[in-house]
């Protein structure tokens, strides 16, 4: 048997995620004296808000902001507290026993966690406008990457299409880095504003409240800003040529080399459903959130989720309930070294108030119904190339949900295995069947939850009873 | 079509792009190293043949897949480049004796 | 409110849906009462052959009723393109049984003379081939295989296809297609059938029970029987799109046509279709890269586990009550392959109201109970 790439094969903690979430917990839980691993698929540490936070070649600190750089510290906190964080590691399995199995430089093994901490973050609402598939349309959280790792910005004609702070930040990051956007195309639904009124108070509480005005002035000093943009579609041949939209009931075409779209984020949930952890749908966020309790716990015992994957909360959040589930975790497997921990309590409060304003947010950026709901030649499923007409038709049929839906059309089946269409088909088959997406339900997700090489896969252990449930005469 | 910031830091990393010679940083991505290059699209999908290019940058979409060293449908995003290596544009299926 | 069906047919998946369309076209007015999306459904995980060799050891009669789905299945992939555009990709190339071992190669020599031993078994062509034989077809095999079984009848389907292509034929020929219609309870009175459903009753003259597993709960409800496994679980792995490499399938290895390869296929005594068994997948697998050991590299996109509709002695039952004139059964796993008959020769039997026990007779669930009486 060859050696496998990691030291040990069981950990009291295993992290698969090293965001902020991740970290956090992780410093928490290697402190008290538990053993910590973190498994994160990325070649260095910090998720997607701290992309490439150890190795960044911007050397300018004011073009990425403070609040990138705070990840510093917590990666520096996080390998001080004697966790194990092993990069480049992809989880592609994780069961009810608390098994993993990871995929790491080209071979696969099993780890055996007492608790595991999922912390797997979110990912870009899918945004299926007509031609967002082209050469030349990317999400702004792309754009982001490509600046953090590789200190690149967009050239030529650029125009940045959404809602949500992200698009904001980006934008500002581009310009202080001496890039020029042509355009900002804001799609958030004009009456969004007095649906979030509600909610303003604990905002203007909040510390967003300063810094994301203070981003959008320093935006819209620069760049052109359309408001209330109430379609868009990406058009080309080949690749990008020109983005169209309409605002305030005029239709505009721009030239464009480069289209980023936002409309916020999302939790990632192919793992912790693949596990079979219980979710719910979040009316608020639009999306799938897992049940869980103020610990992080979910329906699986054992499994906990922490950061934007338990809901969206932010990178403040996402660090306070990464400590909060170490904490849970430290008192499940080493009540002794509770006193090595932070107080509870007070994590409680550093939480609610970095959870200050969210609501409003939520609210605020929730993306229009057109940009979520596509129609005609619209693409869904970008692996399979399933259109929205097509979808729509196949519900007609009396289609119940997205599994069937899936076998029928095969939207879901490809390599992204549902992230970039999921939501979206389960808000077009609630809307068809005029049902809650609740009650229409997500794909049900089995392992490998990424691509894995088969080779992989085929050296598993496994014993003499396995061999008989596949051979026979 | 992406710019290098003017003062990044790093090594130059020299891989071939479908042949031609190109000098990548150190830390990019094989995606990265691609828009950097100017290419406008890394695959054809193997079900129109549509041209794709790097979507989500962070491991999710599957649009950045090329052939990397001879090996078929590698994720340009989540692969680094390295001194020498052959990054090729992945044309629909993936042979499947390569 | 009432509605006017002739015949209800309990369940919409592959084998509910070959018989609905039958009905619609011998001119019955069709109501399929169907689960909803997270039931188990053998027909979204199956493995989509279209298979004759090694199947009817133990009833001869089997193995003639299966071929006579192979002989009608071009009939049905035509008509079902002409019905809705679709096409379901049937290729009928012949197909292999692989032996990974000179004892596999035994045992597989020994299950062939037994089935064809067999009094009154439909006599058909299988060749055992040695490994060069096999290489010559299959190019690329690896030095473990050291042959194979070739029956020029197998082949396989778009499975998935074939089962959208029936849901939209039978929405034209005009069949009232009911998801979310759980069947709890059947009555008979004065000649009808009334179904309580998850969404209230429905009455039809006629019944099928298609329901799968379920069936064994609903059979007793009017007069039959449908003694069950449960518990036959079957996991199915699948590749990245590959460009054609094989011109025939192999029992646990095909590729489709579009081009992913499917490596199946286990038999596990699990009734938990939810969960995979990555020690099973891994024998699976190795099996695969044995076999074609420039799988090795190839990516595994997706797997799934899922429970076989098998009868106690592995045979299907159809059957019609006696008790309860009007209500029939069918229950079977291979439901791709005798999609075809159920289609064309048992739903225009059920239409006219009585099985033709010549061809369905040796069917019935009688034979469980007279073996126990026995």
């Amino acid at each position: 048997m060859t050696a496998m790439p990691l030291p040990k094969d069981h950990y009291d903690v295993v992290i698969i995620g090293a965001g902020p979430a991740g970290l956090a917990a992780a410093a928490v839980a290697g402190k008290a004296g538990l053993s910590t691993l973190v498994l994160d698929e990325n070649a260095q540490p910090g998720g997607q808000i701290f992309r490439a936070i150890t190795s960044t070649p911007v050397q300018r600190r004011d073009i990425l902001g403070d609040d990138y750089w705070r990840g510093e510290n917590l990666v520096a906190e996080t390998r001080a507290g004697g966790a194990v964080i092993v990069q480049g590691a992809t989880v592609w399995s994780l069961d009810r026993d608390l098994q993993i199995a990871v995929s790491l430089l080209g071979q696969s093994q099993i780890v055996k966690a007492r608790r595991v901490i999922i912390a797997t973050g979110a990912l870009e609402r899918p945004f299926p406008i007509p031609g967002w598939t082209l050469p030349g349309v990317m999400t702004v959280g792309a754009g982001q990457t490509l600046l953090k790792s590789s200190g690149l910005v967009p050239d030529g004609k650029v125009v940045l299409a959404g809602t949500g702070p992200l698009l904001w930040l980006y934008a500002a990051q581009v310009l202080r880095a001496g890039g020029a956007i042509d355009a900002i195309l804001d799609t958030t639904p004009r009456g969004n504003y007095w649906r979030a009124l509600p909610y303003a108070l604990p905002f203007l509480m909040s510390p967003y409240r300063a810094k994301g005005l203070a981003l959008m002035r320093e935006v819209k000093r620069k760049v052109r800003v359309v408001s209330n943009v109430t379609s868009l579609a990406a058009l080309g041949g080949d690749k990008l040529d020109a983005v169209a939209f309409s605002a305030g009931g005029a239709e505009q075409k721009i030239a464009a080399d480069t289209l980023l779209l936002h409309q916020g984020v999302v939790p990632n949930v192919n793992l912790a459903n693949a596990a079979g952890v219980a979710h719910r749908w979040d009316e608020r966020q639009l999306c799938w959130v897992p049940v869980l309790d103020a610990d992080g716990n979910t329906s699986v015992p054992g499994i906990a989720i922490a950061g934007d994957g338990a809901g969206i909360g932010g990178a403040l959040a996402a660090a306070e309930r990464g400590r909060i589930a170490a904490v849970a975790a430290v008192e499940a497997l080493a009540p002794g070294k509770k006193s090595l921990t932070p107080d509870r309590s007070e994590l409680s409060n550093t939480l609610r108030r970095a959870e200050l304003g969210r609501a409003f947010l939520d609210v605020l950026f929730q993306p229009a119904q057109q940009f979520r709901l596509p129609e005609g030649d619209t693409i869904v499923c970008r692996c399979e190339e399933v259109s929205a007409a097509r979808i729509k038709e196949t519900i007609a049929l009396g289609t119940e949900g997205p599994n069937q839906l899936k076998a029928f059309l095969r939207c879901g089946m490809g390599p992204c295995q549902g992230r970039l269409c999921g939501l979206t088909v389960t808000e077009m088959i609630a809307q068809a069947r005029g049902m809650s997406p609740d009650a229409v339900g997500y794909y049900r997700l089995r392992p490998p939850v990424k691509p894995i090489a088969l080779k992989e896969l085929a050296s598993m252990p496994h014993s003499e009873q396995d061999e008989k449930a596949v051979v026979r005469g | 079509m992406f710019k290098r910031l003017p003062d990044t830091q790093g090594a130059a990393v020299a891989v071939t792009i479908d042949g031609e010679p190109f000098n990548a940083r150190e830390g990019d991505s094989v995606a990265a190293a691609l828009l950097a290059a100017g290419r406008s699209y890394c695959r054809e999908t193997p079900v129109t043949g549509a041209k794709r290019a790097p979507y989500c940058m962070m491991g999710v979409c599957f649009d950045c897949l090329v052939t990397v060293d001879g090996i078929g449908n590698r994720q340009g995003c989540l692969t680094r480049v390295e001194d020498g290596m052959r990054i090729e544009t992945q044309h629909g299926k993936r042979e499947a004796r390569a | 409110m009432p509605q006017d069906h002739d015949i209800a047919v309990v369940g919409g998946g592959l084998l509910g849906s070959a018989i609905a369309f039958g009905l619609a076209r011998e001119g019955q007015r069709v109501v399929v009462l169907d689960e909803g999306d997270v039931a188990k459904r053998a027909s979204r995980g199956n493995f989509a052959l279209v298979w004759v060799q090694s199947k009817g050891l133990g009833m001869p009669a089997y193995t003639g009723w299966t071929i006579n789905s192979t002989q009608a299945w071009p009939q049905l992939e035509a008509e079902l393109k002409e019905r809705t555009g679709l096409d379901v990709c049937l290729e009928q190339t012949g197909g292999f049984s692989i032996c990974l071992s000179e004892r596999e190669m035994e045992q597989r020599r020994d299950v062939l003379r037994r089935i064809h031993a067999q009094e009154g078994v439909a006599k058909y062509d299988v060749a055992l081939l040695d490994r060069r034989e096999v290489e010559k077809m299959l190019p690329g095999i690896g030095p473990d295989v050291v042959g194979g079984s070739y029956c020029p009848l197998d082949g396989h389907v778009n499975a998935l296809r074939l089962f959208r292509a029936f849901h939209v034929a039978n929405q034209r020929l005009g069949i009232d297609y009911k998801p979310d219609h759980r069947v709890g309870a059947i009555d008979f009175e004065r000649g009808r059938f009334r179904l309580q459903t998850s969404q209230g009753e429905i009455e039809a003259g006629k019944i099928v029970l298609a329901a799968g597993n379920a069936n064994a709960q609903l059979a007793p409800m009017v007069g039959l029987s449908a003694p069950m496994q449960f518990n036959c679980r079957g996991q199915i792995v699948v590749t990245e799109r590959l460009q054609r490499f094989m011109r025939y399938p192999i029992g646990t290895l095909r590729q489709t046509d579009e081009g992913t390869v499917m490596i199946g296929d286990s038999y596990e005594d699990s009734t938990d279709d939810r969960g995979i068994n990555t020690a099973i997948n891994s024998v699976m697998l190795d099996r695969a890269q044995r076999t074609f050991p420039f799988l090795a590299n190839v990516n595994v996109v997706r797997s799934w586990s899922c429970l076989r509709v098998m009868t106690q002695d592995g045979f299907p039952i159809y059957d019609q009550s006696e008790s309860c004139p009007g209500a029939f059964i069918a229950c079977c796993h291979s439901g791709v392959t005798l999609a075809a008959v159920h289609a064309y020769t048992l739903a225009p039997m059920i239409a006219r109201g009585a099985l033709d026990l010549q061809q369905t007779g040796v069917f019935s669930a009688q034979r469980f109970h007279v073996q126990k009486a026995a």
